[in-house]
């Protein structure tokens, strides 16, 4: 795990060698304010809670983590540096989970800085911190799992573009899964059972709970489990075709 | 030592390496020729590990490829096609990282990144990023890259594609003086480099291996070895030299005026001819023997339809 450490920290900081993570910390921290305060009505709920603050980030996530994960396989591709990566003694697995820690991150970097809203709902009211880190701890954990997926897509391809696409379907269709959206589709023809297995895939329904604060049993390990699946499928794309 | 049997790969129906075998001991250093889409990097990229062969094996002393790939590599430093190097990275960075990946720690680390900064002289570059590189730096650094660890068996595809003639010279030495003991690769399509730095030549054209012996017996294979040149101040009667004894063929270029006579096989006809000059006070201006054409065997030998 030594190397996966090292590649970790390259790729950590070429996030910071680029603009690619200021950009994205921006971003992150300009669009869960405006969420946070205009469209989730932060002061006029008169509540010392982050409820609206939590309750933004799935969709933010289906936009801003697959623009991190996009670069992390295809641009290796592109550059043709995947072929030094794979003929140093570093196996595909260090190099995923490597890759992954770097990216992920980033992304608990970006949690941390919005330190400020924290501050504020404490300078304002008493709001129960426990339930806050809680919640903290639940969206870093749900960033996991659309990191996972950003970069499954990001291995097929050596176009960013096209990883970045496929990742937001694959994200959107996760986020919306537990909805009418996709459930109509299954209701005319499938039985409860497929439904219900369907709709419990759904992120926001696993959220939900965590954004509440509460870190129940099967909502961390929904999010582990898919996390790990993902990036199991991206170790296996990667050893298949890493030559292509 | 590396030992390949029966290696073929394939991409869809196009076949890139077709059942090549040899072996490479150390000390060898091997130039690998071919023309473009010879199959030469694909041959590379199955030696380390990169890409897995549709059949056959690649097995680094006695251990199969494919099932020791990382301890395997450990021993190998690569350089592959286009130098390929993290463009986000400045140079110290990127041979820290490598000096990292490879298990060089401490003082061993700091003075093996300081001699092959050296020996690439990259100092002047140590803090650009690689991206603000030159075409001629980037493959220094992907030089620099592969030999960082001092390895048993080096594989450089195309080192020297892209520099200018002192630093192709200066890359030429380097691999000379690191050949030494060593298992060395390198794949090119410049015919001077071969016979400069290489003790074993081979040549691949469609998959297959159409040459496999040293620079002079590749330079045997050519009609001009041993072969006479002569030109001549002014014009006169040679039809005797085509008659010396041991002469198979004359030829004579029209356009420099240049005489060529091709020996019989094993015969050294530079003293009969010599003697004959002397004997007809034939205004001869230069007179040098040929050593063969490496680049005429070459056409032919990749030019030639599967044997």
């Amino acid at each position: 795990m030594r190397n996966a450490w090292l590649v970790a920290k390259r790729e950590f900081s070429s996030f910071f060698a680029s603009p690619v993570a200021y950009v994205f910390i921006a971003i992150f921290l300009m669009l869960s304010g405006i969420f946070t305060f205009f469209v989730g009505n932060f002061y006029d709920r008169g509540q010392a809670d982050l409820l609206p603050f939590f309750n933004f980030h799935p969709w933010l996530y289906l936009f801003l983590v697959p623009a991190i994960g996009m670069r992390s396989w295809a641009e290796e591709r592109r550059s043709g540096t995947i072929e030094l990566l794979m003929t140093l003694p570093i196996t595909v697995t260090e190099a995923v989970i490597g890759k992954f820690i770097a990216a992920w991150g980033v992304l608990a970097l970006s949690l941390a800085l919005t330190f400020p809203l924290w501050i504020s709902v404490n300078y304002l009211g008493s709001p129960d911190n426990g339930i806050i880190i809680a919640a903290y701890i639940g969206s870093w954990l749900m960033s996991g799992a659309f990191l996972a997926i950003s970069m499954c897509m990001s291995a097929i391809t050596k176009n960013q573009v096209v990883a970045f696409i496929l990742a937001i379907v694959v994200c959107f269709l996760f986020v919306v899964s537990g909805s009418g959206i996709v459930l109509d589709a299954f209701q005319p023809w499938a039985g409860n059972l497929v439904i219900d297995t369907i709709a419990s895939f759904s992120l926001l329904t696993h959220f939900e709970a965590m954004a509440k604060g509460v870190l129940a049993l099967n909502d961390v390990g929904y999010f582990i489990i898919l996390t790990a699946l993902w990036l199991y499928g991206c170790l296996i794309i990667i050893e298949q075709k890493k030559a292509d | 030592m590396i030992s390949v049997k029966h290696l073929t790969r394939t991409f869809d129906d196009f076949t890139a390496v077709d059942d090549l075998s040899f072996e490479i001991a150390p000390g060898d250093v091997v130039g690998f020729l071919g023309p473009n889409g010879a199959g030469k990097s694909t041959t590379m990229k199955m030696l380390t590990g990169f890409l897995s062969p549709s059949s056959g094996e690649v097995k680094i002393d006695n251990l199969s490829m494919q099932q020791n790939a990382k301890m395997l590599q450990k021993k190998i430093g690569y350089l592959p096609e286009g130098s390929p190097v993290y463009g986000d990275m400045t140079v110290f960075q990127f041979l820290h990282f490598i000096a990292d990946v490879r298990e060089l720690k401490g003082k061993s680390k700091k003075a093996r990144i300081g001699e092959v900064i050296t020996q690439l002289e990259l100092q002047s570059v140590l803090n650009r990023t690689v991206d603000n590189l030159s075409k001629g730096f980037k493959r220094r650094v992907g030089l620099a890259q592969a030999i960082i660890h001092d390895p048993q068996i080096l594989i450089l595809d195309e080192p020297t594609d892209g520099l200018d003639p002192n630093q192709k010279h200066h890359v030429r030495e380097l691999i000379r003086k690191l050949s030494q003991d060593k298992l060395v690769i390198i794949s090119t399509h410049i015919l001077e480099e071969v016979t400069s730095v290489c003790n074993r030549v081979m040549i691949i054209a469609k998959g297959q291996l159409r040459f496999d012996g040293t620079p002079t017996a590749l330079q045997q294979k050519s009609r001009y070895y041993h072969a006479v040149s002569l030109t001549l101040s002014y014009a006169a009667d040679i039809s005797g030299l085509a008659e010396i004894e041991g002469v198979a063929d004359m030829e004579i270029n029209r356009i420099t005026g240049q005489v060529t006579l091709f020996p019989e096989p094993d015969t050294y006809i530079l003293g009969p001819i010599t003697n004959y000059i002397n004997h007809r006070k034939l205004p001869v201006d230069a007179l040098f023997v040929e050593q063969g054409r490496v680049d005429e065997v070459f056409r032919r030998i990749t030019s030639e339809e599967a044997a």
